[in-house]
């Protein structure tokens, strides 16, 4: 019984984690249609932001998370302005061409840097211990996590619904063609989108360096649990991506757990499933 | 090249004109006899680079002709590979044979997945081939009793080639081997993109829409071509089990669908030839930058890829054709060879 | 008098709130001319999309010939002869004229489902295909990339297209969309040479064709049709006027 509370404690953590690398990529699809792979490489730079502030500049952890944001944030705008505008009308394959060959180069120059070993994070005290509430361990890192994320949460639902610039974003996402002839410049919000959601990601790639390590793989292993998100939770809708980060991150926690030997066969076969019985994911409306 | 001195003939003569085989194209065939005689030091690479063209030729019938993106061909790839392997490993090492079984057995798993495949389109398509690869890769992983897992499959022993040429160090029957069933196999390919269905294909990747106003039974042909596809990428990886005598999970997994893509991508996609020529100038290079670590070999392809994307959309081969259909170019050669000028 | 060619019953179709097709009652007789206008907006495409099954209705019937389609899709429509071109070009720009006009009558004869035989064993449907071009005088381009040919080229590939397919009923959506005046007459001669056995239901806004063309005119305006009849009758409705005033700026 415990157990279970446990691996529905550390699931949801994960699943936490998952949605913070993968919210901003929703949006942006849903915006642009452009399909961008590389999403999870601007994820690794806010880890290896961190890792090195941390390790070589003796930063506090919690000081390098701003700096993980904004460096991640930072490089994807150079991105989008000279590359990526260039391909939003192009066709599917040329978008996944073109940043699964980012996401080489970002693996190959990772492991260049930085070696293709684990990175060690240092988390500070108070973040390493765990708590004891009702026989079940809840881990203090988690537990940050967890309310951390759900802070961001809110934020992002909060400025989406409430602000100038969130009615913009889903309307933009709602009718890109309406949106633009109401006179919304939809590629300057499409700019600023892309950043803030690639910082989310640098953001998840930080945090993720204590639950899941950091090495030059992560840009491509991530990718593909950042894709299921996307798509199960469907384009464009923070809500689903919500619910189907939580959703893969109890399950896949859960299969590794209880059914170690088919765990990762169990996530692809219902991720399969489940498009087949709603091409557009669980909360989309279009495909 | 077309448009002006086709135009005055007639369409049968035209079209007969451009399903020839031209001069390029037999001396390049031959050409792939070369290294029996230049390089046979490196026959075991060139088989590598038979089974990877052929593994591209596969891709390029669904991505390059009928525009399906894959990111997970490896699946029938590998399909086939341990579809061999396990064939040989319980006793049936003869190559032809399991070759044809091989094919068989991707063809048939192609069959089943096109029922999926054809109903979707965008980052639905690009996630059910990405899941459906990384699902056969578990599945191989977890079926340890059947695929020896991590360890790969051991114990593979393929007979020798009709009884007589047995597969030598040297990679010499490998290398005719899979010379001959990529040629085979391309000779069918060439005939398939030359029929009406080549042309619906084609159709249905310039415009699916346009397809259904014709009336066209788009979903049908899909499924056709996912199937050929499949059962050639299966085909492919029985090559390799059967030159190799060895079959791990590495069949199976994505960096073999991302490679394959990166090769077509290169050569060209949707010219039959994209595929052969990418692969032999893939393979080609990692051979020579084998002393580098792997794991940054991917550095020079990833820069090589956003470069391909953004400033040769249609592969080495497309720019080629790019340069010989130009004007400059027709002029500046027919100066050359004066004798070739038009009345 | 013999079943309609085309026939639709209580046609609806909303987007949200947006009503763009309501209660369309057509019936189209063998061979005629109709013309579809209306002000910009009135659901005119819409209508179109409709009866090829490329929209589903959210309510009402489609007859061709007296067969019920409406649950059928638009390549099964097709098929059974119900044709339409696009307002906005709608071809496939790699092929030339030649290929795309061959596939389609490949498609037809169902010869496309052949794999092993090259399409120059197919002279019969090549052949066609050329005379179909010659006719609508694009023999000359016809190994040239659509994306090349001029735009009032392209705009002939659609029909020629359409044509293809052998229609029973043929919808043409604006065929002289974005064609300058002074080169839309080869447009309209195409369409004024179609043979008397297709229905032809079309949709224009150059109001002297319209009129010269058209043995009837529907009129429709928010989704409704405001009236039917014959051009004499619909160019002395005062209905029409009025709306046609109304929003004259829109052309």
């Amino acid at each position: 019984m415990t157990s279970v509370l446990g691996v529905l404690f550390d699931g949801f953590a994960y699943g936490m984690l998952l949605f913070l690398l993968s919210v901003g990529l929703s949006v942006t699809l849903g915006m642009m249609n452009f399909v961008n792979l590389a999403h999870c490489s601007f994820g690794m730079i806010g880890g290896y932001v961190t890792v090195t502030l941390m390790n070589s500049m003796g930063w506090p952890f919690l000081a390098t998370l701003p700096m993980a944001f904004i460096a991640a944030a930072a490089t994807s705008v150079v991105f989008e302005r000279t590359m990526f505008r260039r391909l939003y009308r192009a066709s599917d394959l040329d978008q996944c061409l073109l940043t699964i060959g980012l996401v080489f180069a970002s693996v190959a120059a990772a492991a260049y840097i930085y070696g293709t070993i684990q990175q060690p994070v240092n988390l500070p005290s108070y973040l390493r211990g765990s708590y004891q509430v009702m026989g079940v361990t809840l881990g203090a890192y988690r537990l940050f996590l967890i309310a951390f994320s759900l802070v961001v949460t809110a934020v992002l639902v909060i400025s989406l619904e409430y602000t100038r610039f969130g009615a913009q974003v889903r309307a933009a996402v709602d009718n890109q063609r309406m949106a633009r002839g109401l006179g919304i410049n939809v590629d300057g919000a499409f700019a600023i989108t892309f950043a803030l959601g690639s910082g989310l990601a640098g953001l998840g790639g930080a945090l993720a360096i204590d639950i899941v390590g950091l090495d030059p793989s992560f840009a491509l292993a991530y990718l593909v649990y950042v894709l299921i998100v996307v798509s199960v939770g469907g384009l464009g809708s923070i809500g689903g991506s919500f619910v189907a980060a939580t959703l893969l991150g109890i399950s896949d926690m859960a299969g590794k757990y209880y059914f170690p030997e088919i765990g990762s066969f169990l996530i692809y076969l219902v991720m399969i499933s489940l498009l087949m019985w709603r091409p557009a994911g669980l909360f989309g409306r279009r495909a | 090249m077309t448009s002006t001195d086709g135009a005055l003939a007639g369409p049968q003569q035209y079209l007969r004109a451009q399903q020839r085989w031209r001069a390029i194209e037999i001396v390049f065939w031959l050409s792939l006899l070369l290294p029996f005689v230049v390089t046979p030091n490196y026959l075991v690479l060139a088989s590598q680079v038979a089974i990877t063209a052929l593994f591209a030729l596969s891709l390029d019938l669904i991505l390059g002709y009928a525009g399906i993106v894959s990111l997970g061909h490896a699946a029938f790839f590998g399909f086939g590979a341990y579809t061999a392997g396990i064939l040989s490993k319980h006793g049936w090492g003869e190559p032809l044979t399991g070759l044809l079984i091989s094919g068989f057995a991707a063809g048939l798993l192609g069959y089943l997945m096109s029922f999926i495949i054809a109903r979707f389109r965008h980052l639905a398509l690009i996630m059910i081939t990405l899941g459906f690869g990384f699902l056969l890769l578990e599945l191989a992983n977890s079926l340890g009793w059947l695929t020896g897992g991590a360890d790969g499959l051991q114990g593979v022993k393929t007979w020798p080639l009709l009884g007589m040429f047995k597969f030598d160090l040297w990679g010499v029957t490998s290398y005719w081997y899979s010379l001959i069933v990529l040629f085979i196999l391309f000779l069918v390919c060439r005939r398939l993109i030359n029929s009406p269905f080549g042309l619906s294909l084609r159709g249905i990747r310039e415009n699916a829409v346009r397809m259904r106003a014709v009336g066209a039974e788009s979903r049908a042909h899909l499924q056709k071509i996912y199937t050929i596809s499949a059962a050639i990428a299966g085909i492919a990886g029985a090559l390799l089990t059967q030159t190799t005598d060895t079959v791990s999970l590495g069949v199976l997994n994505f960096e073999r669908s991302a490679d394959v893509l990166v090769i077509l991508i290169l050569g060209g996609a949707g010219r039959l030839y994209g595929g052969i020529i990418g692969a032999i100038i893939f393979l080609v290079a990692r051979d020579q930058f084998s002393g580098i670590n792997p794991q940054y070999w991917y550095f020079p392809i990833g820069v090589l890829l956003v470069v391909v994307v953004l400033f040769l959309p249609n592969g080495i081969l497309g720019g080629l054709a790019q340069i010989v259909e130009s004007e400059r170019w027709q002029r500046w050669t027919a100066n050359l060879t004066p004798w070739r000028k038009k009345p | 008098m013999s079943t309609p060619a085309l026939s639709t019953r209580g046609l609806n179709k909303n987007f949200g709130s947006l009503v763009v097709a309501s209660d369309i009652e057509i019936e189209l007789p063998q061979g005629v001319r109709y013309a579809l206008i209306g002000p910009n907006g009135a659901g005119k495409t819409t209508l179109i999309n409709l009866m090829t099954g490329m929209l589903k209705p959210d309510g009402g019937q489609i007859q061709l010939g007296g067969e019920e389609i409406t649950a059928l899709g638009p390549e099964a429509r097709v098929r059974r002869g119900l044709v339409r071109t696009f307002q906005i070009n709608s071809l496939f720009p790699h092929l030339n004229p030649l290929e795309a006009v061959t596939l389609a009558v490949c498609e037809r004869q169902e010869v496309s489902r052949t794999w092993w035989k090259p399409i120059t064993a197919y002279s019969a449907e090549v052949d066609e295909a050329y005379g179909i071009l010659k006719t609508l005088m694009l023999a000359q381009v016809c190994y040239r990339q659509t994306r090349e040919l001029a735009y009032g080229q392209q705009r002939l590939l659609e029909i020629a297209l359409a044509l293809a397919t052998r229609p029973k009923v043929l919808l043409l959506d604006e065929p002289a969309a974005g064609v300058p005046r002074d080169e839309s007459a080869e447009l309209f001669a195409a369409v004024t040479n179609l043979s008397q056995d297709i229905t032809v239901l079309f949709i224009e806004h150059d109001m002297d064709f319209v009129f010269r063309f058209a043995s009837r005119i529907i009129v429709m305006v928010g989704g409704r049709i405001l009236v039917e009849g014959t051009p004499d009758e619909i160019s002395a409705d005062p209905r029409v006027r009025e709306v046609y005033l109304g929003s004259a700026h829109h052309g």
